[in-house]
């Protein structure tokens, strides 16, 4: 019998490990290396923020299209994840994070060449679930007692952003919850969980209608400027200062600011 | 010592309508199986379905249990109706074939699994279980779990758990199979005096005739899920009516026609042989004879008598001091027990042709 | 930790070497996972531990995480015991398909498994609307959320576990009890229940261990609030935003927590069985 619940217990243990592994996968869009090789072609390696996923895509369809031969391969995720993989040597071309503090882990590590450059700005708004709408018209009203406010965890840029705005306007806000992102934010906003959060202007025009964004003045104090930096390892430097130099033209001024971004 | 009246109604209305003890028929059909039997036992009296593997005696107890659906039939014990109920309200004791003692209760908290079911008070069912343990010697065993148990000591845990419940029927299913042969002598005349102090009905299911012969007052043999004889165990071993039980009891058994003192038997290969017997008898009848009633020789025997023949031998097989010898007809195949001198003298291999004969005074004739 | 000094011995005495086809695999798959576990130990910030310990997030997180983690092994063994039994013992059309069910949480992405609580039990869930309007009760960002998401996930390995372990057992002893006149709950109370003991305890020490490390149907469905719903794995995600050191003696102290638990039981317990 013990032997049998034993074979047992490793067999369940296996499962376990498997669907962990599966759960695990999926945070970081990481093509395989040989994608961009095909052709004899150069690969040009971008980690961005996740909040520049749609911005970035279409630049990147564009930078190809300026550059035959070059195929632009993205990993989009968590600020704070990618810069610690460029730490430990992942082998990227151009870093773009959503804020300074991130860029400077990665800067401070010597990582970076150059000075990183603010390409973009993202301002912070309130979304407020459809059922909720027009009971939030200020920060202000955040502080109704019968209304479920979700907030970024302290750690990640949008919390701390979110903390900068609410002490400038005075308000005291008690979340049901500090979620590990934005998306996360948005998306308890957007299933009705909760009434309302703080998320960037850019993520309430991605959510396309199914949330209200509203602004406030004291979203002023708590702005996130976005750095861009290529890195010291680059494998492809004079691709990445190309691009680079896209994203920072007037081209790419028109698409993030399309995308709700304001110019730094 | 007054015993508590346990809760197990056996209306005395009910008793009044029927004769008492066990009477049923059992109708049972699996797939291609079909099991057609009427049993009845009464109090007191212990029957043995006694059969070869597959015949349906273990299918005839778990239906007598409730453990198997009846297809169609009745189970009455002392005049109360059990077939429509389910097994844990037909108040049955039964004994497994390999005890089945709970693996993580004492000796004591087995024996008292019953009574507790039946919503006697805890401390009531102790003092009970205690008793029936003394009662079959192992009270110094309360405490034991059954892994530490031998053969013997779970057959009696497992006789006292199914008797602490004072039921009115008591199933064995192979009460003695799982012991080794140098314990089962012994169990076997302590299962035998326990079983004399039953006052209900008892059935026991064996594939051993010995077990059958010294346990049961009365055998029903069944073969291929009907009974194909019944009787008191002396009389089934006397005048076997089937092969399986001839063989069981160690007799050759051969069906003919009499006609007065000769024997027309059907033989080996459609060849027919007759035998001088004393009994007197006419028409169908079964001839029986014991292996040690034939005698071998390597040529005829002078001065013949009339049951005399050739026949090849087919095995030859040790047993004790004694040689069995497998006689292959035609005309006749039979045992005969013989001496290992005889064996030598007559150098009896497999394959050799040797004569056999049997006196007609130990021939048993008997109607079929 | 008891990791094997270098290279694990084979039996002497027996004469015999065990084959490298399976020895060289074993050891493998044994560093494999042992290996991880050991780069936490290293990495870990031996001189600011003491410091870092006493922060009371930490405790905090960690008492959340041994409450809910219980709390939703005990829903599991008084939901998923009997349906074990069912599935073991209860024949009934589409079986196969109930029993692929069961093991769906399984396979499932955690945090898609977060997100099918919340459209259920969510606040506009098709059943989490009803609760909410009938008795005001919303079960996203409350510990009770959480020990949900982990019961979710949880369950399955005990289900799974006890099944077998029903399935393994002698149905005779069962039969032997109903001639004893024991009605089918008290079979199953004290015959059944006892002889899968085992199964029950080893899919109950899965589901505590599962529950104990889950992350993403939790911060999906409950979120994430220090005291309420921040148990230690979200604590350690947080914490590698901004302070990766913070990360490992979280996980380091997770890990001690559940391997101390672990052993005990299986000490106790399965030993002994």
């Amino acid at each position: 019998m013990v032997e049998r619940v034993r074979t047992r217990i490793a067999a369940l243990v296996l499962a376990a490990v498997t669907a962990l592994a599966l759960a695990g996968c999926g945070d970081v869009e990481d093509g395989d290396a040989s994608a961009g090789a095909e052709r004899g072609g150069r690969t040009l390696t971008v980690f961005a923020a996740a909040s520049l996923t749609e911005t970035f895509t279409s630049l990147g369809e564009a930078f190809e299209a300026a550059h035959p031969g070059v195929t632009v391969r993205f990993g989009f995720g968590g600020s704070s994840t990618l810069a610690q993989q460029i730490v430990q040597g992942a082998p990227a071309d151009v870093f773009a994070a959503a804020s300074t503090a991130t860029m400077k882990t990665v800067a401070d590590r010597g990582a970076a060449s150059g000075q990183p450059r603010i390409f973009a700005r993202n301002r912070l708004v309130i979304a407020v679930a459809k059922d909720a709408a027009g009971k939030v018209t200020s920060l202000r009203d955040l502080a109704g007692r019968d209304l479920k406010v979700v907030l970024c965890a302290e750690q990640a840029p949008c919390g701390d952003a979110a903390g900068k705005a609410l002490r400038a306007g005075g308000v005291r806000v008690e979340p049901v919850s500090r979620e590990k992102d934005v998306k996360a934010v948005l998306t308890k906003v957007r299933m009705g969980e909760a009434d309302a959060g703080l998320v960037y202007r850019t993520d309430v025009r991605a959510a396309s209608g199914q949330v209200t964004g509203v602004e406030f003045p004291e979203s002023a104090e708590a702005g996130n400027d976005y750095p861009i930096a290529v890195l010291a390892e680059a494998p492809q430097p004079e691709l990445a200062r190309e691009f680079v130099r896209l994203v920072l033209s007037g081209q790419g001024r028109t698409v993030l600011a399309q995308a709700g971004f304001e110019a730094p | 010592m007054s015993r508590p009246d346990t809760p197990m109604t056996t209306g005395r209305e009910e008793r009044a309508a029927g004769r008492g003890g066990l009477e049923a028929r059992l109708l049972v059909r699996r797939g291609d199986f079909a099991l057609d039997l009427e049993l009845t036992a009464a109090p007191g009296e212990v029957v043995a379905l006694l059969g070869p593997n597959g015949a349906g005696k273990s299918t005839a107890l778990r239906a007598l249990a409730g453990l198997v659906p009846l297809a169609d039939g009745y189970i009455r014990v002392d005049g109360r109706d059990l077939h429509r109920l389910p097994p844990e309200r037909r108040g049955i004791g039964m004994v497994f074939q390999d005890y089945l003692l709970f693996p993580h209760l004492s000796a004591l908290e087995n024996v008292a699994f019953g009574l507790r079911c039946q919503g006697v008070r805890k401390r009531e069912t102790r003092r009970i279980a205690a008793e029936w343990l003394e009662r079959v010697g192992l009270a110094e065993y309360a405490s034991a779990r059954p892994r530490a148990l031998s053969g013997g000591q779970a057959q009696r845990v497992a006789l006292a758990r199914a008797l602490a419940v004072r039921p009115r029927l008591l199933l064995l299913d192979e009460p003695l199979s799982a012991l080794d042969a140098h314990t089962r002598l012994e169990i076997r005349s302590g299962l035998r005096r326990r079983l004399a102090g039953f006052d209900g009905a008892a059935v026991l299911v064996t594939h051993d005739p010995l077990d059958a012969m010294v346990l049961a007052d009365r055998l029903v043999v069944l073969e291929g899920g009907r009974p194909v004889q019944r009787g008191r165990p002396a009389d089934v071993a006397r005048q076997p009516r089937t092969e399986y039980v001839a063989r069981l009891v160690g007799l050759n058994l051969y069906r003919g026609q009499a006609d007065g003192r000769t024997v027309r038997v059907e033989g080996e290969g459609g060849a027919r042989m007759e035998l001088d017997t004393v009994d007197h008898v006419l028409g169908e009848v079964f001839l029986a004879f014991e292996p040690t009633a034939v005698a071998l020789y390597r040529s005829r025997p002078e001065g013949s008598p009339r049951n005399v023949w050739r026949a090849r031998v087919a095995a030859v097989e040790r047993h004790g001091d004694r040689v069995r010898v497998r006689l292959q007809g035609p005309p006749l195949s039979a045992a005969a027990d013989v001496t290992p001198a005889a064996v030598a003298e007559l150098e009896l291999t497999p394959g050799a042709r040797v004569w056999a004969a049997l006196k007609a005074t130990e021939t048993r004739v008997y109607p079929a | 930790m008891r990791a094997p000094a270098g290279g694990a011995s084979p039996e002497r005495g027996f004469g015999r070497r065990p084959p490298w086809m399976l020895v060289l695999p074993a050891l493998v798959g044994l560093g494999f996972l042992v290996l991880p576990p050991a780069g936490l130990l290293l990495r870990a910030p031996w001189s600011t531990l003491g410091t870092r310990l006493a922060d009371p997030r930490v405790l905090e997180a960690l008492r959340l995480s041994l409450l809910t983690a219980t709390a939703a092994t005990g829903v599991c063994l008084v939901l998923g015991v009997p349906l074990a039994w069912v599935l073991a013992r209860v024949p009934f059309p589409g079986a196969r398909l109930v029993r692929a069910l069961v093991t769906v949480p399984l396979v499932l992405p955690p945090v898609v498994g977060g997100v099918a609580l919340l459209l259920v039990l969510g606040r506009r869930g098709l059943v989490g609307q009803w609760l909410d309007a009938a008795f005001g009760v919303t079960l996203p960002f409350t510990t009770a959320g959480v020990v949900l998401a982990q019961t979710f996930v949880a369950m399955p390995f005990l289900v799974i576990s006890v099944e077998g372990a029903l399935r393994a057992a002698d149905l005779r002893y069962e039969e032997a009890a109903a001639t004893l006149g024991a009605t089918r709950w008290t079979v199953f109370r004290r015959v059944t229940l006892p002889l899968v003991a085992p199964g029950v305890l080893a899919g109950a020490v899965l589901c505590w261990a599962r529950a104990l490390g889950e992350f993403g149907a939790t911060i999906t469905f409950a979120g994430s609030f220090p005291g309420r719903t921040e148990t230690m794995p979200l604590a350690v995600y947080l914490a590698l935003e901004t302070d990766p050191e913070a990360a490992v003696v979280l996980s380091l102290v997770l890990l001690a927590v559940s391997v101390l638990v672990l052993t005990a039981l299986r000490d106790r317990w399965l030993d002994v069985a």
